[in-house]
């Protein structure tokens, strides 16, 4: 079970947070210029580490915000967690 | 190399009067080679299986299997052991479906009892749109010519009489289908039957054999680097199931595929009291009992990517508690054991079947958690795809292209969320 800190809501267990994949994706800021290939890459080709990993998570059950957490994906040590918007 | 020892009622006499100290190894332990004309990566049911059909079908059988642990230890020996091919998209229909035809022959072809039982699988709803949904799907398996049926209540108070249909629980359950064709087999069984029938034709199986890096000369595989030496290698298949990335990443290929967990559960083994695979919409749980008895639970993914091999508690608690609604006399039954299998799940939920950025290179992976049952197929077309330097028309859809070109296989309609399928 993860206890992720929340920066607002302190030590939260994992099921009150949805997760939302890799944090290292970027959506083409102008979609109407992005090439197929970028977009492609957008949506499906994602960093998929044993390790260390940057993602997104929503605190769906507290604050309702999106965090940018580390953790590792073999041993699931969390670290450093931020707002993904500031 | 000795003729394999075949099984049958008398060779088992002979074994029972004698002691049963004449059985030979099932399969040979081999030195590998300096070179083969195929090395599959990955000594499971879908690695073995390749070997299998290209030896058999093929006539290729300077090929070795190399599995970085032992034959039956990975995936293989972590899934829920159910065989279908009630799909909805046609691709997935005549995949599937060819592989339940295999699966119904697959005892015989390789003298090896693999104890598949198709005893029905059964899936249950509980809406209105749940119920249009599965009657969809199953005339569109009738429609392709696969077994499909509907169940009414009374229907299923029949079959599954542990099943509980009272109208007051949280979610009742309205209705089902059954695919009486599907059921389930003995997994470790599928691996050693493939390892023993692909020995026999010449195949080398080394365990204990990690690959720590592809060799790759002017964009062709020329051999693979592994914990027991170089081994060179004309062609190369990957079937490593959840740790497909990793592979193909020593080759510079990224993957549409992410890694996640999904928990199973067995109980301890009790008398027969069901006889039939039934899943549960409103929950994502599916219940069989083992023949030796076992209650065996498997349910939906931990939902965050992990190489963990650890479930989390969470989502154990949500497959056992829907277990014990569903099926009351569970709950007082001990779970003996409880795991997780790290699953490659795609981004469209279909697996990749394909030959890869790289001559020579080819794998199958993505399996999200249908794996199992596509061992037979995914084996056959690989096998097809790495003799033939060219996809199989049951295998040409399953492409790495298609994320690229649109022509995803979404039979959930879910997106490009590898943990939404």
């Amino acid at each position: 079970m993860l206890l992720i800190p929340c920066p607002f809501c302190g030590d939260r267990d994992e099921t009150e947070f949805a997760y939302g994949g890799d944090a290292g994706t970027e959506r083409p800021a102008d979609p109407g210029a992005a090439t197929d290939e970028a977009w492609t890459d957008y949506l499906c080709f994602h960093d998929n580490p044993k390790g260390p990993h940057r993602e997104f998570w929503f605190h769906r059950d507290g604050c309702r915000r999106w965090l940018t957490v580390e953790r590792d994906t073999h041993t699931h040590e969390l670290g450093a967690v931020r707002l993904s918007r500031p | 190399m000795a003729a394999m020892q075949r099984y049958s009622i008398f060779s088992l006499l002979r074994g029972a009067l004698s002691g049963h100290r004449g059985w030979q190894p099932a399969w040979r332990a081999p030195e590998p080679k300096s070179s083969y004309d195929v090395v599959i990566v990955g000594g499971g049911g879908h690695g073995l299986a390749t070997a299998y059909y290209l030896a058999r079908n093929h006539g290729i059988a300077n090929v070795a299997v190399l599995e970085r642990g032992w034959i039956g230890g990975g995936n293989t020996g972590r899934n829920t052991t159910i065989v279908r091919s009630n799909y909805l998209l046609p691709e997935n229909q005549r995949f599937y479906e060819h592989s339940l035809k295999l699966w119904e022959g697959l005892s015989r072809d390789l003298n090896y009892n693999v104890m598949f039982s198709p005893r029905g699988v059964i899936n249950v709803f509980h809406t209105d749109a749940q119920r249009d949904y599965w009657i969809r799907r199953h005339n569109g398996m009738r429609y392709a010519g696969i077994d499909a049926e509907l169940l009414t209540r009374s229907d299923l108070a029949r079959l599954v009489p542990a099943l509980d249909l009272s109208p007051a629980i949280r979610h009742p359950i309205v209705g089902g289908v059954i695919q009486p064709r599907g059921g389930v087999a003995r997994h470790d069984a599928v691996a050693w039957g493939y390892a023993r029938a692909a020995d026999a034709l010449g195949v080398d199986i080394i365990q204990d054999c990690e690959v720590t890096g592809i060799d790759i000369q002017a964009g062709r595989v020329t051999g693979l680097q592994t914990s027991r030496g170089p081994i060179g290698a004309g062609r190369v298949g990957l079937a490593v199931a959840g740790h497909s990335s990793r592979l193909v990443e020593m080759a510079g290929i990224r993957l549409p595929i992410e890694t996640h967990l999904l928990t199973a559960t067995v109980s301890e083994p009790v008398k027969p009291f069901m006889d039939k695979v039934v899943s549960v919409a409103a929950a994502h749980v599916y219940v069989s009992q083992t023949d030796k008895g076992e209650v065996l639970i498997g349910g939906t993914l931990d939902g965050y990517n992990s190489w963990s091999q650890r479930g989390s508690p969470a989502r154990l608690e949500d497959i056992l508690s829907a277990a014990c609604e569903y099926f009351p006399r569970v709950s007082r039954l001990r779970q003996l054991r409880h795991w997780a299998g790290v699953m490659d799940m795609s981004m469209d939920g279909s697996p990749i079947i394909a030959r890869l950025p790289v001559e020579g290179l080819a794998m199958t992976g993505g399996w999200c958690y249908g794996g199992f049952k596509a061992t037979p197929a995914s084996g056959w077309c690989l096998a097809w795809t790495l003799a033939n330097d060219a996809p199989h028309a049951l295998n040409a859809p399953f492409s790495l292209e298609r994320f690229r070109t649109g022509a995803v296989l979404d039979e959930n309609g879910a997106g490009p969320v590898a943990w939404g399928h």
